[in-house]
């Protein structure tokens, strides 16, 4: 009856066992190549995801280019980002005030643990035993549908991507089009399976995989089939949980955007609406929004307007829910926020634009950078968040080529390059210490202690050359030994001259 | 700030805004300037005259794949019924403080009000709803519904298939900074381009997921 498979053993280890309410997020446990490498042998789906960023790539550069002060409107976008983030305790006050007159009540959670368990709270208190979820990456972020699912509610997804992704028990791999990776022919398939739609009735065995044969897989019957089944759930739900795309502090008001109608849904029909969104979504001012709500429009869809925006300060008598929490969510944002250079990131408006013009992202896709920021913005959010010490958050400030495109489009100008070597150096910072070092490390301690010598460089320098020009073949190595084998994994090196300069400078002058 | 569940919450208040203070640091340094020199207004290339607004307005509700008509106030009632005939529309939601003569020429439609509030279940069960709207933006196409004169709850444009909405050209604006201005944001608003959509298959554009599937729009032109 419910929207959910049966849940299988995820593809990535767990940082600790699943307990109860207070367990563990699943995270993202390879390293970016490692967790790369599976997305970059699928070509099929290289393919689709190239076409499917170029046409989004496409959408956004013309939704900006029609507006004569985009620059200007990008400009101030990321001051008041900025000037936000300078008073932010101020602004978190005045916000938690403002919804509290405007009837809501405010909750505040330091960690992923107490988010969780604040919702489950608050869903248990309602007595409800199934609550409706409209996307939101910062849900994901504390993995609440899990901890829910553990607390025996039952999580409705109603994004259509977001049920695609529950259903296949994926990660998702884009922000605004999370089931990226999975084609209609799958899609109808998960449906299939999980009785979302059923096949013709010519065929009456219509769970089954060889049955299904001419049940259609065309996205709009598709759209139509989950819209179908999620009908009832909206109707019948007593609690609505949301995350959201703003918060003005000055009037208490929540913005959403959406498109599917799903998270209006979700924040209008049940008794109770909770809403989980990071301290970073604050915007000082509901003037502040005439910039956002032009600015993310037209870098997440590439639409004028995002289909629907909603926004709500408190309860309203007589229309929508009659009680509404707001969860404030730390989680990590104040340790970015210490950082003067990376706190930048924490301007983002989950537009998407990043990814889509990222050389990186459209050969990887989105898993690979772990299962809640995906693209250029997760690799310097992700690390900030959750700190370096980890090896896959380590590996997030290397999966770019440092292009620039993302800084290029970004509508409130992260230099998303720029923080991206910062944070490189915090991971090199941070391994400085430790008592076995890095390979690298020793390599270059090593190197460094050779060449402090000039006897020392030129011995070293003679030898390596006779080492390196015995392994060269017409003169190219194409494969060093050991460790400095990754070196030359997709690259050949030139076998060094036969004579240094160093030794036919010496030779010549005497 | 401590009703049901507060208490849980309560206790990271202080250690949340302690870490933001101590992340800041005491010496945060002076404010740098907010500069807000993008356009508040069209410009005249954009749309120079009142005609060119609405004009303006009626391309980009297009484009939002709506459907527009403009109307004079006389041939309301008429076009009202006209619509809602084309999409075979039979029982309707209306807000109670929809103006009288929006339906005078109703025929064989059945326009139930919103006053007592209908139940969940008929509200899914009606072919469409009629409205009126706060605010519209030209530079999108975007109508915005603030549950003022003429609007009714926000359930009532969300539940049923059709959305039919009635604009009258003294409400259209040029631009977002102009209607975000005339809006108060202690209203539950909601702002609406188009009809319900998605990308999430294959990133292909379907419309009609979970909101109504067909939005048309009627502009009356005083």
């Amino acid at each position: 009856m419910t929207a959910s498979s049966p849940r299988t053993t995820p593809s990535f280890p767990r940082t600790s066992p699943p307990t109860a309410v207070g367990g563990a997020v699943p995270l993202p446990m390879p390293k970016f190549a490692a967790a790369a490498r599976s997305a970059l042998a699928d070509t099929g789906q290289r393919r689709s995801l190239r076409v499917a960023v170029a046409a989004a790539r496409e959408r956004e550069a013309a939704a900006a280019a029609e507006l004569s002060d985009w620059d200007e409107l990008r400009e101030t976008g990321r001051a008041v980002g900025d000037a936000t983030l300078l008073d932010l305790d101020a602004h978190l006050e005045t916000l938690e005030r403002a919804v509290t007159e405007a009837g809501g009540t405010v909750h505040w959670a330091a960690d992923a643990d107490e988010a969780r368990a604040i919702v489950t709270g608050l869903v248990r208190a309602a007595g409800a035993d199934e609550v409706v979820k409209a996307s939101s990456a910062t849900l994901r972020e504390i993995g609440l549908t899990d901890a829910l699912a553990d607390a025996g509610v039952t999580v409705h997804e109603t994004a259509l991507a977001d049920l695609v992704v529950r259903l296949g028990d994926d990660e998702p791999s884009h922000l605004l089009s999370p089931a990226l990776h999975r084609d209609r022919a799958e899609i109808r398939e998960l449906f299939l399976r999980n009785m979302i739609m059923s096949a013709p009735p010519a065929d009456a065995d219509s769970g089954s995989e060889a049955g299904d044969g001419t049940a259609s897989d065309d996205p709009a019957a598709l759209a139509a089939a989950a819209r179908a089944h999620l009908r009832e759930r909206f109707l019948r739900a007593r609690v609505g949980v949301t995350g959201a795309n703003f918060l003005v502090a000055e009037t208490g008001t929540l913005v959403v955007l959406e498109s599917e109608g799903n998270a209006r849904m979700c924040a209008t029909l049940p008794d109770t609406l909770i809403t989980v969104a990071g301290i970073d979504k604050v915007v000082p001012t509901w003037a502040d929004m005439e910039v956002f709500l032009q600015l993310l429009p037209r870098s997440s869809s590439g639409d004028r307007m995002t289909p629907y925006v909603a926004s709500w300060s408190g309860v309203t008598p007589g229309d929508g829910p009659r009680a509404f929490h707001l969860v404030l969510l730390d989680n990590g944002r104040t340790r970015a926020l210490a950082d003067e250079v990376g706190r930048a990131a924490l301007r983002c408006v989950r537009c998407s634009a990043c990814m889509n013009v990222c050389p990186v992202y459209e050969r990887t896709g989105g898993r690979a950078y772990g299962p809640v920021h995906p693209g250029p913005i997760g690799a310097i959010l992700t690390p900030q968040l959750r700190g370096v010490d980890g090896a896959a958050e380590a590996s997030l400030p290397y999966a770019s080529t440092l292009c620039g495109a993302c800084a290029d489009v970004c509508p409130v100008k992260i230099d998303i390059p720029e923080v991206l070597v910062h944070l490189r150096g915090l991971v090199v910072e941070s391994r400085r210490r430790r008592p076995v070092p890095t390979p690298e490390l020793a390599l270059m301690r090593g190197l460094a202690w050779t060449m402090a010598d000039p006897r020392r460089h030129e011995t070293a320098l003679r030898r390596g050359t006779r080492w390196a020009r015995l392994l060269s073949r017409g003169g190219r190595i194409r494969r060093l030994p050991g460790l400095l084998g990754k070196w030359t994994e997709a690259r050949d090196l030139p076998a060094p001259p036969a004579e240094s300069f160093r030794a036919w400078w010496t030779r010549s002058r005497t | 700030m401590t009703s049901a569940g507060g208490p849980v919450g309560a206790g990271s208040r202080a250690e949340v805004l302690r870490r933001v203070r101590e992340a800041l640091g005491g010496a945060r340094g002076p404010r740098p300037p907010v500069p807000r020199r993008y356009a508040r207004r069209l410009t005249d290339a954009e749309a120079g005259t009142r005609a060119d607004v609405l004009a303006l307005f009626t391309e980009r509700v297009a484009d939002n794949r709506a459907a527009v008509r403009h109307v004079s106030a006389d041939e309301l009632g008429t076009a009202v019924a006209a619509a809602l005939w084309g999409r075979e529309a039979r029982q309707i939601v209306v807000p109670a403080d929809l103006p009288f003569g929006w339906l005078a020429e109703l025929d064989g439609v059945r326009a139930l009000a919103d006053a007592p509030a209908v139940d969940i279940g008929t509200l899914a069960a009606v072919d469409a709803a009629v409205t009126g709207c706060a605010v519209a933006v030209a530079q999108t196409g975007t109508i915005v519904l603030d549950g003022g004169r003429a609007q009714g709850r926000r359930a009532l444009t969300l539940v049923p298939g059709y959305h039919l909405c009635v604009v009258h050209a003294d409400q259209i604006v040029g631009t977002v900074p102009e209607a975000v201005e005339r809006l108060d944001p202690a209203r539950p608003l909601t702002w609406i381009s188009g009809p319900s959509a998605t990308h999430g298959i294959e990133m292909v554009r379907v419309e009609g997921v979970h909101g109504p599937r067909h939005l048309e729009v009627l502009v009356v032109e005083d």
